[in-house]
């Protein structure tokens, strides 16, 4: 039996965390910290869970503490966002090298400088070539139930990488929606006990963990992760079909919307996909067709499957929460690198939109499909959506 | 009626919007709806205006977008009307709006240009009574669900027994609903 809930997408994930229920939870509870653990550390002090939690001193120790909780054989996550990656990115950076499956909720939100605390895609998009796989959720259901395809996926023995799940700051992560909680038993059933073939705290069977490998060995390392990276993409569809026997749900790389016959499509990450699809309704009442492609799986990338999809859609225009500088949008890159295998190429157009938490409408998103319709894109041009004049 | 009902609040920092927004939302959920509250979050000091947005729908609801065309808007400080547009997006023939003031409704039309249907409530002087403090979320939600049908007062009631039995006590939470029945009956256009 599942139940369901009126959460925010916080509560969501610490609802996961709550029937995952990990060793260790590490958490540095001030800003930018989300309520994540504020709810889990009440199901820890409440004795819902038997979690140890480890407070402390900044981001930098949280992530510490996982490492070294997550090698002595423990299964143990933490929470994070914005500033507090950036603080712990020095950590964050060895997790995949060190191979340790530690799954890291984190909850968009734009950088400084300047000082801001709402959504926007630059805190993660800065960790996308380090090895962590990385899955986007378009609301509190999505990412409740990611994070539990993390944890498996993480701690897979063919993989063993950490993950992050993401989730958009304020937009979803404070919005208290109708969430399905799966039943508790057969979610503990799904997600299991952290068996590693090796761990510190083993002592029959000592082994070492991040060595020093000069240029003899650090590349091989570094060949291997990227070996287990390519494991990810056929272990999530596995996964997923695990899961949807307890939720009904399909789990694919990205959700396809209206696509086969679209005219125009977008692709966006996250909440405003949300916003997107409504838009796409009210646009085919209108006899217009167009469609959207939502990606979840963002690390590794579906190259193959987002360009077998796209192949045949006329213009794509990619709307990216967050700026390279200098560089394609960290999305809209991705699209364009999946296509150009292609002998006839969709038009593509870059947007840039919701930075600093700037509101996307369902008008802002109409606009830019009559836009694409048009025809008038330039694949060499960064336009914005929302940004004033 | 929309597919989607859209309710937004504007208030001070303090005076209990997000919650206010929030047990709407749970008490529709109650009633086996799709919800969605959120609140506008700008730099955190009290008495700073602030927005929170209820969606209530028998469909699931997919947008993430700011309500833009809202059924009805809640005014929890006449004040604010001096310096946000709270009627902004509200339909003359068919939104309501309520207002938490003393003043007259043909003042309040003044104050915001909304010359469509406008309630009037006391609610800081019916939480002062109650509670000693200006919190009017209670109250005003009473309003709300008075002039607009879209829950019944015994289901408010129960989500206020939740939500604030355990950190309240009991004490207040019965001064709580006794500011929403209160609310219900004082409401006035």
């Amino acid at each position: 039996m599942s139940t369901w809930k009126p959460l925010s997408g916080t509560q969501a994930v610490a609802d996961a965390m709550r029937q995952i229920n990990p060793d260790v939870v590490v958490a540095y509870p001030i800003t930018p910290q989300t309520p994540i653990v504020e709810f889990f550390a009440q199901y820890v002090a409440n004795g819902i869970v038997s979690t140890e939690t480890i407070p402390v001193e900044s981001e930098h120790s949280a992530m510490s503490a996982t490492v070294g909780a997550a090698a002595a054989g423990a299964r143990v996550m933490c929470a994070t966002a914005s500033q507090g990656l950036a603080l712990m990115w020095e950590v964050v950076a060895a997790v995949p090298g060190l191979r340790l499956p530690i799954v890291m909720p984190v909850v968009n939100r734009a950088l400084s400088a300047p000082i801001n605390i709402h959504c926007d895609h630059s805190d993660t998009m800065g960790a996308t070539t380090i090895g962590w796989i990385q899955i986007f959720s378009e609301n509190g259901q999505e990412v409740y139930e990611n994070m539990l395809l993390a944890i498996r996926l993480a701690e897979h023995p063919d993989i063993l990488l950490p993950a992050m799940v993401m989730q958009d700051g304020f937009i979803t992560g404070h919005s208290v929606e109708n969430v399905e909680i799966f039943d508790d038993d057969k979610i503990k059933a799904f997600v299991g006990e952290r068996n590693p073939d090796r761990c510190l705290l083993d002592t029959e069977h000592p082994y070492t963990i991040g060595p020093l490998a000069l240029p003899d060995y650090y590349f091989e390392i570094k060949r291997q992760q990227e070996e287990a990276m390519r494991h990810v993409k056929k272990i999530y569809l596995e996964t997923g079909k695990e899961l949807s026997k307890i939720t009904g749900k399909e789990y694919p790389y990205f959700e396809s919307y209206k696509l086969d016959d679209a005219d125009a499509a977008i692709i966006v990450l996250s909440s405003a996909a949300g916003t997107a699809k409504d838009t796409v309704d009210k646009m085919r009442a209108e006899g217009k067709k167009v469609g959207l492609l939502k990606p979840k799986l963002f690390r590794p990338f579906p190259y193959k499957e987002v360009r077998t999809v796209l192949k045949d859609i006329p213009v794509v225009g990619v709307l990216d929460r967050s700026m390279a500088f200098g560089a394609y949008a960290p999305v809209y890159a991705e699209i364009k690198n999946a296509l150009f295998e292609l002998d006839k190429r969709p038009k593509l157009q870059s947007y840039v939109f919701g930075l600093g938490g700037k509101d996307i409408f369902k008008s802002d998103i109409e606009k830019a499909f009559n836009e694409l319709l048009s025809g008038k894109v330039n694949s060499e041009e960064e336009r914005y959506i929302g940004l004033r004049g | 009626m929309k597919e989607i009902y859209e309710v937004r609040m504007h208030a001070r920092a303090g005076q209990g919007a997000k919650s206010g927004s929030q047990l709407l939302a749970e008490s529709a959920f109650k009633l086996g709806k799709w919800i969605q509250s959120f609140p506008e979050y700008g730099s955190e000091r009290r008495g700073a205006p602030t927005v929170s947005y209820t969606r209530i729908s028998d469909k699931q609801i997919r947008t993430h977008e700011p309500i833009v065309n809202p059924d009805a808007v809640l005014v929890f400080d006449q004040g604010i009307a001096g310096s946000v547009p709270v009627a902004q997006g509200l339909c003359e023939e068919h939104g309501i709006l309520i207002v938490n003031t003393t003043k007259s409704i043909e003042e309040i039309k003044k104050s915001t240009g909304f010359h469509g249907k406008v309630y009037i409530l006391d609610a800081t002087g019916i939480s002062l009574k109650l509670l000693g403090i200006d919190a009017p979320n209670v109250p005003m939600l009473g309003a709300l669900i008075k002039t607009t049908n879209i829950i019944p007062l015994e289901t408010v009631e129960d989500v206020i027994k939740e939500h604030f039995l355990a950190r309240l006590g009991e004490e207040k939470v019965k001064k709580n609903i006794e500011g929403l029945r209160k609310a219900w009956e004082e409401v006035a256009s």
